[in-house]
């Protein structure tokens, strides 16, 4: 029983990181319609832009955090502003494939800078720093990864509820011609949406870079947030959250029970099945297709 | 570009008598080129076949029948192992199991086509990377496939005849290459071809038109598989040596890359594409002995970034070519093309 409840423990662990990778490419696709390949580099490069903040200059980790959030934002809109808005047959193929190109773009540019080899970030809390509640062991980090996910799930969904700059984002997605008309800058929405979703990603980086901290790391976050997302409808913010806990789950279930060496592949089977199932996802209402 | 009058000329393979002579000009000199280059050069035309062969079913794919595949590297492994496992284990000649393998390779595009009937954009392309991060896994743990540690290719012979040489494989890998890149320009021309590219265009006006969007999207999957598992069982026997770790997801992004930067539904631009980025990934492996560049691109190293990781220029580079396509010339390479002919034309005006 201990066992099983560890697994969830950990499962609920490996999901946050997964979720707040899925929410910050839900960010994205519910404005824009694109899927956004590079926002596992986008996250990855802030964390490498963290460490060399905190290895080379002597500044508090608060404020280096701080600083690095910025940066993922700017970075974000940066990115949006440079080359998404440049696109000039923007269809989804097209999408994936520039979004494809940043990521490989980033990619190589950090393990340019930093080299291939791994890397210690200086966090405050340690990746083995941790307490054992019941027999249950609970990393602090892990923790941490928890309430950020279920924080900005919440922020978001209000945000995107009530706010007025959140309307500005749904409606630019609805249909983007008609938000122009009432008076919505649908360019500058789309620079603040890419960098709301940097941040949210750079989190998700922040949170594994004291376990893991080498180039390839964003791989497995990012596929498996995407794949929550898909899973939870692409649109929907508690959906992505709640399919990103599911995959992490069932994954670790599944490692525990019937096979360790299978775990990373689990969850791209359950997302076949889930689609052909539900092709829109658990939590959106069926896309019908205009004619 | 040039207008087509009638059906007939739509449909034909060569439009002039000049364009057969350029052709039989073109395929003669592929066969006389291992006579007078090094070894390596003929390495290299193998991979880059290879990799032709790959980049025309994707195309087929992606290209003529609107559908996004991140899993080809999935299909390309299937290919591999089953080429040399059927070699190893049933003692298959390589001839017959070269199809062999493609066709099991092409019953999985079959089984990936079923879900892709009713998933488009950002869910398909989730369900292929899924699709080809899983075959790679599954082949990397299961003992008949060597697991972690590979396999080695066999001896390959056919017939009388023994392939031992690059210069020698060279020959059996062109000759499959114009063949299949002649059959599917064929196909494309045909009923079939037209079925694919209704779909593309309006898949729901050529459901009505009578196109059997089931049988023909499920064909294109496992076409464009078939096509990927020929080249998978060839690259085995150019590498000689295959373990799982080479058919990555950046192998699917590479061969997505040929299509998308030769031009999408084009079949000569996927032989432009991946002759290019085949050609640039194996100049930039080793970047720093391209002369003067790479002394540059040292002291740069060297002083702003660092050395160990200066072979990561190529993913810069390709990112590049990725970005700077979609964004300038949306038609590719192929795009580029068409517009140079059209002004040297029309020339002095």
């Amino acid at each position: 029983m201990i066992d099983f409840i560890q697994m969830i423990v950990s499962g609920v662990a490996t999901g946050s990181t997964y979720a707040l990778m899925g929410l910050a490419m839900v960010i994205i696709y519910k404005t824009s319609e694109v899927p956004n390949f590079a926002q596992g580099e986008m996250a990855l490069i802030t964390s490498y832009f963290a460490m060399m903040l905190l290895t080379t200059m002597n500044i508090s980790v608060y404020l280096a955090f701080f600083i690095s959030f910025a940066f993922a934002a700017i970075l974000g809109a940066f990115l949006e502003f440079v080359i998404l808005r440049r696109a000039k047959e923007p269809n989804v193929l097209g999408m994936i494939v520039i979004t494809i190109g940043i990521e490989m773009v980033l990619l190589g540019f950090v393990s340019w800078k930093f080299g291939a080899e791994e890397k210690t970030m200086p966090f405050p809390i340690g990746p083995y720093d941790g307490f054992i509640v019941g027999g249950i062991y609970i990393s602090k980090l892990d923790v941490l990864t928890l309430i950020s996910a279920l924080f900005f799930m919440i922020v978001l969904y209000l945000f995107f509820k009530f706010s007025k700059l959140g309307l500005a984002m749904k409606a630019t997605q609805q249909n983007s011609v008609a938000a122009q008309i009432v008076g919505i800058k649908t360019n500058r929405i789309m620079m603040m949406t890419w960098g709301i979703s940097s941040l949210v990603g750079a989190t998700a980086g922040l949170l594994i870079s004291p376990t893991v901290m080498q180039p390839f790391m964003m791989w497995d976050p990012m596929l498996k947030g995407f794949a929550a997302a898909v899973m939870g409808g692409m649109t929907s913010l508690p959906g992505a959250v709640i399919a990103a806990y599911m995959l992490g789950i069932i994954e670790n279930l599944f490692g525990g029970y019937i096979s360790i060496e299978f775990k990373t592949v689990v969850a791209f089977a359950i997302i076949v099945l889930v689609l052909c199932v539900k092709p829109s996802g658990l939590f959106a209402r069926h896309y019908v297709k205009k004619v | 570009m040039d207008m087509k009058r009638d059906y007939y000329e739509d449909v034909e393979l060569f439009s002039s008598p000049v364009v057969v002579f350029w052709f039989i000009v073109l395929i003669g000199s592929l066969y006389l080129f291992p006579m007078f280059v090094d070894n390596y050069y003929v390495y290299v035309a193998n991979y880059i076949a290879i990799n032709i062969i790959v980049a025309a079913g994707l195309n087929l794919l992606v290209g003529f029948t609107g559908q996004i595949s991140l899993g080809h590297a999935g299909f390309f492994a299937i290919g591999a192992y089953g080429t040399v496992i059927l070699m190893i284990k049933a003692g298959f000649p390589f001839l017959l199991a070269l199809p062999c393998a493609a066709l099991v390779a092409a019953g999985f595009g079959f089984l990936l086509g079923l879900p892709a009937l009713r998933l488009e954009g950002p869910y398909l392309a989730i369900a292929t990377l899924g699709f080809g991060l899983t075959i790679t896994q599954i082949i990397g743990r299961v003992e008949l496939f060597g697991g972690r540690d590979g396999l080695h290719a066999p001896d390959l012979t056919i017939g009388p005849w023994v392939l031992d040489t690059d210069k020698e494989f060279y020959f059996l890998v062109i000759t499959l290459t114009i063949f299949l890149l002649l059959f599917m320009r064929n196909l494309i021309k045909t009923r079939v071809g037209r079925a694919f590219i209704a779909i593309r265009d309006a898949d729901i006006a050529a459901e009505t038109m009578g196109v059997n969007i089931v049988f023909y999207k499920t064909l294109a999957f496992a076409i464009s598989a078939f096509y990927a598992g020929i080249a998978g069982g060839m690259y085995a026997f150019v590498l000689k040596f295959i373990e799982p770790e080479i058919f990555t997801l950046l192998m699917s992004i590479l061969f997505l890359a040929m299509v998308v930067v030769g031009g999408l539904g084009s079949m000569l631009g996927s032989v432009a594409g991946a002759v290019l980025l085949c050609w640039l990934d194996l100049k930039l492996r080793n970047i720093l002995d391209i002369p003067y560049l790479g002394e540059w691109l040292k002291d740069l190293s060297e002083n702003w970034f660092s050395i160990t990781g200066v072979s990561n220029i190529q993913y810069i580079v390709f990112g590049s070519i990725m970005i700077a396509i979609m964004l300038f010339e949306p038609l590719g390479l192929y795009g580029i093309w068409i517009r140079m002919k059209k002004y040297w034309r029309t020339w002095p005006f």
